[in-house]
């Protein structure tokens, strides 16, 4: 099971209720997964970068996370916390070394997402109570995406829930099981890419931050996944600019899309896009399997 | 023409009501509006009644079907018509996965596309896609007629056994014992009536046939218990 929803918005208009609009899909696939709920969120490009990160002891970890990281790094960095989740803002060409620090000055944060526009929020529990702890619903953006876990292979922890961050300002959700994920883990360890749960996605989003690292667009490098991922699987990746869909060439795991001058939606069930403005007039449609299909403003 | 609203009736008392049109028909007619791609709407019907589902359905929609006419305004979701008995139930726009999965018997016309595993395992239903279907349709397929007026995708009839397959367009590829076979008059017969009863205009000499070279380990006698 688990439920996958993404919507990728044509229209300007709707922006402000991104949030909104993406809860409600996430919320009415609530019964393919109750374990764990995540979604990324695609905002407004403010010339700065951010870190989205997390601490089970929040209060304490992030008190003087910002004061700590900016004279480690010599720059202003700002906090914004949000329940168990804070945004770091940061200068563009501080992220690389920020990201580095944290891993030495406050080791038990952990970083959810990196990048320019995207922020990832995520924890156990159902989607609506998720969404309501880091009020997604006001969330303003371009396009974002969310997964609600039925957990098959791995632990039920915030770090096993997805989107999982695959690079910068990318993200990856996923529906199936992966089977080869122990052997392919093992495999980018020895190329030095390193995961830190024993789950099967997260294998997977390695994998594909592995490629980028040795060249790959994202499209090659989800085209070369076909190849190397052996498994069911329906990834939704987010982007900077808009968001792709692949699924493996049996194709079990349900994804149906729906497109209108307005929007470009995605779900695991129709019923996730039974809400968003003229669906009636939509022009609804499946994926084929094994095609990386991409959406981009 | 009788009116329910799923979302004010609620699925279990929609299902009953039209199944219990069995007993006695106390309406012909019936439409089920507020649909929102929820799941089993209209299944295990058991009366010759005409049921219009307005907007797209979600899982199982039409299932078990015996006598009814259900009419899908929309997309239908995986599995439509699933183990159909009799009757007819009609997409008016694409299906997903295993449409007319099992069935037994009446019809499933599909006026837009059909995606993977069509007909799997059917056992004497009719099929008719006005579109293309997805890989693997016709799995296992035992006995009953699929028509495809588009395109079929990769390993059409894998492991198939007595059901007939026709294609109007190309086929990516065949499965395993599937072949083309020729097309004699009766099929073309047969061809004609189904194409009229799920209103397309193809014609039946645009088509190929494709069944069983019954080569599999089953079909050798000297493998029987």
């Amino acid at each position: 099971m688990c439920g996958i929803v993404g919507l990728y918005l044509k229209d300007k208009a709707l922006e402000a209720s991104l949030g909104h609009m993406l809860t409600d899909m996430l919320v009415t696939m609530t019964d393919r997964g109750p374990d764990s709920a995540g979604i990324a969120i695609y905002g407004e490009d403010n010339g700065r970068a951010k870190l989205t990160v997390q601490s089970d002891n929040a209060a304490v970890s992030f008190e003087h996370l910002a004061d700590k990281l900016s004279s480690a790094l010599g720059s202003t960095i700002s906090l914004d916390r949000i329940d168990t989740h804070a945004v770091l803002s940061m200068e563009k060409d501080s992220l690389a070394s920020a990201r580095e620090t944290l891993k030495t000055i406050a080791p038990e944060v952990r970083v959810m997402s990196r990048g320019e526009t995207l922020e990832i929020y995520k924890e156990v529990g159902l989607p609506k109570d998720v969404a309501a702890r880091f009020n997604v619903p006001q969330m303003q953006g371009s396009h974002g995406i969310g997964h609600t876990r039925m957990a098959t292979e791995s632990a039920v922890t915030t770090m096993g829930a997805h989107p999982f961050n695959t690079g910068k300002d990318l993200c990856l959700v996923h529906n199936g099981s992966l089977s080869n994920h122990n052997s392919l883990r093992r495999k980018l360890a020895r190329y030095g890419v390193s995961t830190e749960t024993q789950n099967d996605t997260e294998v997977a989003a390695a994998y594909l931050t592995w490629r980028m690292q040795e060249g790959d667009q994202l499209g090659e490098a989800l085209e070369r996944s076909l190849e190397d991922l052996d498994g069911f699987y329906t990834f939704v990746v987010g982007t900077k600019d808009g968001f792709g869909v692949l699924r493996d060439p049996i194709a079990c795991k349900p994804a149906v899309m729906a497109e209108t001058d307005q929007y470009v939606a995605f779900g695991s069930e129709y019923r996730a896009m039974v809400n968003l403005p003229n669906i009636e007039n939509a022009r609804v449609w499946e994926p084929e399997p094994a095609t990386v299909y991409f959406w981009n403003h | 023409m009788q009116t329910l609203d799923l979302q004010a009736v609620g699925l279990r008392e929609l299902n009953q009501k039209l199944q219990s049109q069995k007993d006695s028909v106390e309406h012909q007619r019936w439409q089920v509006v507020n649909a929102k791609g929820s799941h089993a709407i209209a299944v295990g019907l058991d009366a010759p009644i005409e049921v219009t589902v307005e907007g797209s359905t979600g899982y199982y929609c039409g299932g078990m079907n015996q006598k009814a006419t259900v009419t899908i305004n929309g997309y239908a979701g995986p599995g439509v018509a699933e183990n159909m008995m009799s009757g007819s139930v009609i997409v008016e726009g694409d299906a997903s996965q295993y449409a007319g999965a099992t069935g037994n018997g009446g019809t499933l016309v599909i006026k837009g596309n059909a995606s993977s595993r069509c007909g799997i395992s059917m056992k004497g239903i009719n099929i008719v896609v006005h579109g293309n279907v997805g890989h693997m349709s016709a799995f296992m397929a035992q006995s009953g007629n699929l028509v495809v007026c588009g395109d079929a995708g990769e390993a059409l009839g894998d492991s198939i056994y007595e059901a007939r397959l026709f294609v109007r367009g190309s086929v990516q590829s065949l499965g395993a014992d599937c072949i083309e076979k020729e097309m004699k008059e009766e099929h073309l017969q047969l061809l004609k009536q189904l194409l009229e009863q799920a209103q397309s205009d193809a014609k039946p000499e645009e088509f190929k046939r494709y069944g069983s070279a019954r080569k599999l380990y089953n079909f050798n006698i000297d493998n029987a218990y």
